[in-house]
């Protein structure tokens, strides 16, 4: 195995969900929340992916692992097809990719005790028993700051930060490489949250692990992540590095996601770029470019409604889905012949550059 | 200076519970001018979300507001008002907006309709004068074809459309308060913005004072133009937005505003305070914040701190007013010192 191929490698992954109706439970339709994504995670890396509710990005976390089926697409992790693993395979391979979850407290078993949630994994994994599994354990809850006589607690007796330090424990116990961490510190307050990204930092370098760190808060991913995929209405729309990202936003949707947040400077500059309307349906997403009906890019015409646009290199390592942000593959004419009106030209509104 | 709109005055309400009492919101005072729009910031317990219950008298037992606490809103004090009194003061004088605007509305009835009984409720319209305002309203907060969206049910609307239906609703009578509880945590950023952005409008043109209640720094830095910041049931520190941010004195808020992560700053590692916050039922004495403060020295033990005046309007309930020179010289917090919630 080469250091250069990615651990985890996801193609044209997609995942519906039918609507059913009526006494017969009748499909009538289908909800596409992950509509064709493709991403590489590196060893060692964190890739962020951040997006609003129902853009797919919690589904893209457990199809990865298989908490999901996708509905097609491959993963390959370290080279090997997740998709086609057995039950036994993917037990194993499930010592490997772990997940850490967003509430803390339905992710934990509130009748066993800190001791027992934490060992379950070593047990299944056959990784230790007995004196050698209690004193694994209590190494564990003091690596996530936690004390070690708290494993004979039970989660009900511990604050939300302290519940989501349990549920990393439980993540750690079988040396997993890669972790999908499901908005982990979106239930915390403030204070609370920046010690929970601390202890996810400094794991990372401790025991060379690999984020899948999905969140719908911009400046905690601006914090963690060192590559970001935006996600809208199932894709992938927008792929860079973290400081490409966040210097130089390309697809408008991200532009004005950026622009959205709320800055805690009362100094700062106050023009934004308020989007109109809501995020659509995914059961009937938008033609051509899903998010073409809130687009604000001053080219934006007639083609954007037509023309799927692909993610494609605008600048090296920077991907966005915007045939009106120049270069693009969709040529001129492809575009006339769509109905477009307006030449692609480059857009980049000050409202969404921060840095 | 005129007398202000609302002035609270050592408000307690504290919560008889199996645990012992929780001492929610202990001795909390302040004041909002008309046309004002006044943040409180805390985090989960600090006793905001209580403080705006108290002030519309929504506690129920085992809650209860203690004696002596003075809630003086038009001339009257809402503690001692009669239950018929207190009903012509919601949702007509000062109204709240919600988090959730899910369960905030019913799911069984339209959403003009309920928008709609508000005026029926306290300026006695009638059905058809009540139903043409509240399209009116509903339309003021940029609910596109609002006719038709009023026939509409709640479970029909996004999330983001519910909220502009609490707006319309709690500006039916163009009340003198509205109280925003977490109005925007529940949306995403895009509606946030959405949301945050109308909020100020209205307030603009309908003059309306605001009280503003958020974990978010962020929302509290864009909309409010004073604010109060609340840890462990008290006021810890207020000012005027700009120099709060500017110039924290307390060492709590010092620590809230440097634990947020900024877009654009470059920062390994988050600043954080460390600790949990204390059980309501079980305050520490002395000062509050004292196990997880950088500066606390043996008199935060011994004393419980009053509200300092530090500044040209701003006060904060910290000793280090008078021994200034401490916060050149931060000491590991006793709660790390002890081995609990390690930063």
């Amino acid at each position: 195995m080469n250091d250069t191929q990615p651990l985890v490698s996801v193609r044209n992954l997609k995942k519906s969900f039918p609507i059913k109706k009526g006494v017969f439970a009748r499909e009538v339709g289908a909800v596409q929340a992950v509509n064709d994504v493709s991403f590489d995670v590196a060893r060692g890396e964190t890739l962020g992916v951040v997006g609003e509710s129902g853009c797919g990005k919690t589904t893209t976390g457990r199809t990865i692992l298989r908490l999901i089926e996708p509905t097609s697409g491959e993963i390959t992790f370290e080279g090997r097809d997740v998709r086609s693993m057995g039950t036994s395979e993917l037990r194993a391979l499930r010592r490997e990719m772990q997940i850490i979850f967003q509430d803390p407290v339905s992710s934990l078993n509130p009748r066993m005790t800190v001791g027992s949630i934490i060992r379950e994994g070593l047990t299944i994994h056959h990784l230790a028993e007995g004196a050698a599994a209690d004193a694994r354990v209590r190494q564990l809850l003091q690596e996530v700051g936690l004390r070690p006589e708290y494993a004979t607690r039970y989660p009900h007796e511990f604050s939300g930060g302290q519940r989501q330090r349990i549920g990393i424990a439980r993540a750690l116990s079988v040396e997993p490489k890669f972790i999908v961490c499901d908005e982990p510190v979106s239930a915390l307050d403030v204070s609370v949250q920046a010690q929970v990204i601390n202890l996810l930092v400094d794991l990372q370098h401790e025991h060379d692990l690999t984020y899948l760190f999905i969140a719908h808060d911009l400046s905690v991913i601006e914090h963690i992540a060192d590559r970001v995929a935006v996600m809208y209405l199932g894709k992938v729309v927008e792929l860079a590095t973290r400081d490409d990202l966040y210097r130089e936003p390309l697809m408008p949707y991200t532009q004005a996601l950026l622009s959205a947040v709320p800055v805690a400077d009362p100094k700062a500059r106050k023009d934004r770029i308020i989007l109109q309307g809501d995020v659509p349906s995914p059961a009937n997403p938008p033609s051509g470019c899903v998010f073409h009906p809130r687009c604000h890019h001053p080219a934006k015409d007639e083609a954007c409604s037509r023309i799927v646009p692909p993610l494609e290199e605008k600048a090296p390592g920077h991907f966005a889905a915007c045939i009106k942000q120049p270069p693009t593959t969709i040529s001129w004419e492809q575009q006339k012949q769509a109905g477009g009106v307006h030449p692609p030209e480059r857009y980049l509104p000050l409202a969404a550059v921060h840095a | 200076m005129t007398a202000p709109l609302l002035s609270i005055r050592d408000l307690k309400t504290y919560f008889y519970t199996e645990a012992g009492v929780a001492r929610s919101v202990d001795g909390v005072s302040f004041d909002i001018g008309a046309g004002e729009t006044l943040g409180i910031v805390g985090e989960s317990g600090c006793g905001k979300s209580v403080t705006a219950l108290s002030i519309l008298r929504l506690i129920q037992p085992p809650g209860r507001i203690e004696p002596g606490s003075r809630i003086e809103f038009e001339g009257r004090d809402i503690v001692t008002l009669g239950d018929e009194e207190i009903r012509d003061i919601r949702g007509n004088r000062i109204s709240m907006i919600f988090q959730e605007p899910m369960s905030a509305l019913n799911p069984v009835f339209t959403v003009g309709d309920q928008v709609a009984e508000v005026a029926r409720v306290h300026a006695g319209m009638s059905k058809k004068e009540a139903w043409d305002r509240a399209v009116e309203m509903l339309a003021l907060t940029g609910i596109p074809a609002a006719e038709e969206r009023a026939k509409q049910y709640p479970h029909q609307l996004s999330g983001g459309m519910r909220q502009r239906v609490l707006i319309a609703m709690a500006l039916m009578m163009k009340p003198a308060l509205i109280i925003a509880d977490e109005p925007t945590t529940a949306l995403d950023v895009t509606i946030q913005a959405q949301i945050l952005e109308l909020l100020v409008d209205l307030q603009k043109k309908i003059g309306t004072s605001i009280l503003m209640i958020t974990h978010d720094l962020g929302v509290i830095a864009e909309t409010t133009s004073r604010v109060i910041v609340m840890y462990a049931g008290e006021v810890v520190e207020e000012a005027a937005v700009d120099e709060l941010f500017a110039k924290p004195h307390h060492p709590y808020t010092e620590g809230l505003i440097h634990s947020m992560p900024h877009i654009g700053h470059d920062q390994e590692r988050l600043n954080v305070i460390p600790g949990t916050v204390p059980a309501p039922t079980d305050w520490p004495r002395g000062c509050r914040f004292r196990d997880r403060c950088p500066y606390s020295w043996e008199l935060c033990e011994a004393e419980h701190p009053p509200l300092y005046q530090v500044g040209v309007a701003h006060t904060s309930r910290c000793h280090i007013a008078i021994e200034p020179d401490r916060r050149n010289h931060p000491h590991t917090p006793l709660v790390v010192e002890a081995g609990v919630g390690a930063a």
